[in-house]
C-alpha cells in the first residue's frame, strides 16, 4: 500500500514538469500549427477557418476540411522566406563565433582568476541582467549613431576623421546579439573550466608540452561540453532575434523575426506568420536536439 | 662491530666521497608572500637513489618537490640537475616527469593515449611510440585495458596508468607526490614493492613525497624527514629509527618514549641521566659528548623496553616498577602501557613468538620494565 502512494506520490511529481510543457508549449504549439494551417480574412481573429465548438462534431470535420498547406506552399515559392532563415542563421552562427571569440577569454580569465574575487566577476557577468534587455539594445544606438560615443571618441582620438556608420547595418546587429548573450555562453563555458583539475595543465607541460600546446590539448577539449552549450545558447535564440535586428539593423538586415513581426502586426496575416514560426521552430529542432545530445553524454561521462 | 639493523642492497653512494650528486638542491628557499614554505634548504640526491621526502601537511617537502618540476622556482638559492642549474628551466624542457599526487590523468584520452601523450610532444616516430607504449603497459600489467578511459579504471590501475605515463619518457627524476596516497592499505602495501621493483628494474632516480612514515621507511634508500621547511636529517630508514639526531625526528618517526633530565655523570663510556620527576636514572651509552648537568633528551622504542612481573638483576638503573594499565593486541605483537608511580605511562612492546604463554600478564598487575644500557638514544638536540 505505501510503496503503491509512494509510486504515485513520485509520478505524480514527475508530471508536474511535463503539464507545464503540455499548457505552455504543446497546446500553444498545436493552436499556432493549426493556424498556420487557415486562411488569412478580415475578421476578428483574421483567419478562417474557426473551430466552432457549439456546431459539434460536424462543425469540427467541416472545419478541418478546410485545412490546407496554402501558406506553407508560399514560404517555399518566395524566395523572400527562404533568404531570411538563410540570412537569420548565417548572422547567428557569425555572431555565435564572435561571441566565443569573446566570451571564451573572459571565462578562462574568471576560472583562474583567485578564488577570492571570482564570484565578484560572475557577479559582473550578470550584473547587466539587472536592466531591462531593451533598454540595453536602445543603448547600444547611443553608443553606435555617427554622432554617437564610438564614433566621438575615435575621432578625438585621432583614428578617423569621418563617422563610421555602423548603426542600421549588419555589424550592429552582430556587436548587439554578441553583448546581449555573452553571459549566456561565459556561463557555461566557465563552470567547465572551473571544475577542470589545473594539476592536468601541469601534468601536460611536465609531458613537454608548452603552455598554448596544452592549452589546445588539454583544456580546450575539456571545456568542449562548455562551449557546445554556450553556443547552442546563443545559437538557437540568436536566430530567431527581433528586438536588436529591428532597432539596431537596417534595411539590408534580414532576420526571420523580424518578417515574422512585419507578417503579423503589419500585414495582418496571422496564417502566414504562424507558419513562418513553425518552420523556424521545425529548422530549430535540429541543433536543439544536437545540444541535448551532448548534454546527455556530457552528463554520462561525468559519471 | 655492531651496526644498525640495514638489510638493503649495497647500494651507498652517499658514503663515498667520491661519488657525483646527480641532484643537488643548494640553499634553497621559497617564499609564498610572507609565508616560507622552505627555508634554507640544502640536499643532494645520487644516481638510481630511490629519496623520500618525509613531513607533515605544510612541511615544505611538496613546495620543494614542485620546484625540482619546475612549477615553482625557488626565491633564492639553486638547484642542479646532473650539474646542469635547472633556474629558469620551464617544467616542459626539464628532464623529470612527475607523478601527480591526484595521477592527473586525462580523461578525454584513453590509458593508450595518456602513456604516449609526452613521447608525441617529443615528436617520437609513430611504431617506437607503439612500441614503447606496449612495453610501459606490459611494465604495469595492464595490456587489456589499453582502449579503456580513465574514469573506466579502478584506483589502483589509474595510479599505474599515471605510473607508465611518466615513466614512458624515460625521465632522469622521476617525482611522485603522494603515490600510494588514494589507495586503500592493502593495495598500498602490494604497490610499495611494484614501485621498488619498477625503480629498480629501470634503473632510475626516484624522490618521493610521502608523510607515511611506513611507506618511505619501506622504499626509500634514504629519507630526508622535513619539519617547517627545514630537512631535520637525511639518513638511511635504519639510522632514521635507530639513531635520530633530534628528539623532533625521534618523535616523528615511530612510537617513542622520550625522557628529558640532567646528565649527572659521565663515566667510562656511560652517561647517566636522572630523571628526577619519575625516580628513574637511566645509564645510556655516551654515543654524544655531553657534560655533567647538562639538559638532555633519552629515547627508547617501546619494542627495546622488556616487561616482567620479576623484578630485574639491578633495579637501580633503566628500571620502573608499575601497574599495567593497559594491553593493545595487534596478533604479531602487543603495546603494554605501563603507568608508574608518577603517572607517566611507558610503552613497550613485545613480539608475540609463541601461540600460547603461561600465565599472561593481565590488566592492574605490577610489573617491572626495564633495558639495556645500548637500547636508547641519547639526544642533546
Amino acid at each position: 500500500m505505501q510503496k503503491l502512494i509512494a509510486s504515485i506520490t513520485s509520478r505524480l511529481v514527475i508530471s508536474v514538469p511535463y503539464l507545464w510543457m503540455l499548457i505552455f508549449f504543446f497546446i500553444p504549439f498545436i493552436i499556432v500549427f493549426k493556424i498556420s494551417l487557415s486562411q488569412v480574412t478580415m475578421a476578428i481573429p483574421p483567419y478562417t477557418p474557426t473551430i466552432d465548438i457549439a456546431a459539434g462534431w460536424q462543425g469540427l470535420i467541416n472545419s478541418v476540411s478546410q485545412f490546407n498547406w496554402d501558406n506553407y506552399t508560399f514560404l517555399a515559392s518566395d524566395p523572400l522566406y527562404y533568404k531570411a532563415y538563410l540570412s537569420s542563421v548565417i548572422i547567428a552562427g557569425i555572431s555565435t563565433f564572435l561571441t566565443l571569440l569573446v566570451g571564451y577569454p573572459i571565462a578562462y580569465g574568471m576560472a583562474r582568476a583567485p578564488a577570492t574575487v571570482r564570484s565578484t566577476l560572475l557577479m559582473l557577468v550578470i550584473l547587466p541582467f539587472w536592466t531591462s534587455f531593451l533598454i540595453r539594445v536602445y543603448a547600444w544606438i547611443g553608443i553606435l549613431k555617427p554622432e554617437g560615443l564610438l564614433n566621438q571618441f575615435l575621432i578625438w582620438a585621432n583614428v578617423i576623421h569621418t563617422p563610421l556608420n555602423i548603426l542600421n547595418t549588419n555589424t550592429a546587429v552582430l556587436i548587439g546579439i554578441v553583448y546581449s548573450y555573452l553571459p549566456f555562453l561565459v556561463l557555461p563555458i566557465y563552470s567547465t573550466l572551473e571544475k577542470m583539475d589545473y594539476s592536468l595543465v601541469e601534468a601536460a607541460e611536465d609531458l613537454g608540452c608548452p603552455p598554448i600546446t596544452a592549452f589546445w590539448k588539454i583544456t580546450f577539449p575539456l571545456s568542449l561540453p562548455g562551449v557546445v552549450a554556450g553556443c547552442f545558447l546563443v545559437f538557437i535564440p540568436a536566430v530567431g532575434e527581433f528586438v536588436i535586428p529591428d532597432l539596431l539593423g537596417g534595411s539590408e538586415t534580414l532576420m526571420i523575426g523580424k518578417t515574422l513581426w512585419n507578417e503579423f502586426s503589419a500585414n495582418r496575416d496571422w496564417p502566414l506568420s504562424s507558419a513562418v514560426a513553425v518552420v523556424l521552430l521545425a529548422l530549430l529542432v535540429v541543433p536543439i536536439v544536437l545540444f541535448q545530445r551532448s548534454e546527455a553524454k556530457a552528463q554520462e561521462s561525468e559519471k | 662491530m655492531k651496526s644498525l639493523g640495514s638489510f638493503r642492497r649495497k647500494f651507498a653512494p652517499w658514503n663515498d666521497p667520491e661519488a657525483k650528486p646527480y641532484i643537488s638542491i643548494e640553499n634553497v628557499t621559497k617564499k609564498f608572500g610572507n609565508f616560507t614554505a622552505v627555508d634554507d634548504l640544502s640536499l643532494t640526491i645520487y644516481n638510481r637513489e630511490f629519496f623520500a621526502l618525509l613531513g607533515a601537511s605544510g612541511c615544505g617537502k611538496s613546495t620543494l618537490l614542485r620546484m625540482l618540476a619546475g612549477f615553482e622556482e625557488p626565491t633564492s638559492g639553486r638547484i642542479l640537475l646532473d650539474g646542469q642549474d635547472m633556474r629558469g628551466i620551464p617544467p616542459y624542457k626539464r628532464p623529470v616527469n612527475m607523478m601527480f599526487q591526484s595521477y592527473a590523468l586525462f580523461p578525454h584520452m584513453t590509458v593508450e593515449g595518456n602513456i604516449a601523450f609526452g613521447l608525441k610532444q617529443d615528436g617520437m616516430p609513430a611504431n617506437e611510440i607503439a612500441a614503447r607504449v606496449a612495453e610501459m603497459l606490459k611494465l604495469v600489467k595492464l595490456e587489456q585495458f589499453a582502449k579503456r578511459k580513465p574514469h573506466q579504471l579502478s584506483g589502483g590501475q589509474r595510479q599505474r596508468v599515471a605510473l607508465a605515463r611518466c615513466v614512458a619518457k624515460r625521465p632522469k627524476v622521476l617525482l611522485l607526490d603522494e603515490p600510494l596516497g588514494a589507495l586503500d592499505k592493502k593495495l598500498r602495501e602490494e604497490t610499495q614493492f611494484e614501485l621498488m621493483d619498477l625503480q629498480m628494474k629501470l634503473g632510475l632516480t626516484f624522490v618521493v613525497v610521502t608523510h607515511d612514515q611506513e611507506e618511505a621507511m619501506t622504499m626509500a634508500d634514504r629519507i630526508a624527514v622535513m619539519d617547517k621547511g627545514k630537512v631535520m636529517q637525511v639518513a638511511t630508514p635504519a639510522e632514521v629509527y635507530e639513531a635520530p639526531n633530534s628528539k623532533f625526528v625521534a618523535d616523528f618517526i615511530g612510537n617513542v618514549n622520550m625522557f628529558e633530565g640532567p646528565v649527572s655523570t659521565v663515566v667510562d663510556g656511560k652517561v647517566d641521566i636522572d630523571i628526577a620527576a619519575d625516580k628513574i636514572t637511566i645509564r645510556t651509552d655516551a654515543t654524544r659528548d655531553c657534560s655533567s648537568g647538562q639538559e638532555v633528551g633519552f629515547a627508547i622504542r617501546p619494542e627495546k623496553i622488556r616487561v616482567s612481573r620479576k623484578e630485574p638483576a639491578n633495579s637501580a638503573i633503566n628500571s620502573a616498577h608499575g601497574e599495567l594499565y593497559d594491553i593493545a593486541y595487534f596478533g604479531d605483537m602487543t603495546v603494554f602501557h605501563v603507568r608508574l608511580e608518577s603517572g607517566r605511562i611507558i610503552k613497550a612492546a613485545s613480539l608475540n613468538a609463541v601461540r600460547t604463554v603461561e600465565d599472561p600478564l593481565g590488566y592492574d598487575d605490577m610489573v617491572w620494565v626495564n633495558f639495556d644500557t645500548d637500547a636508547g638514544i641519547l639526544l642533546t638536540a
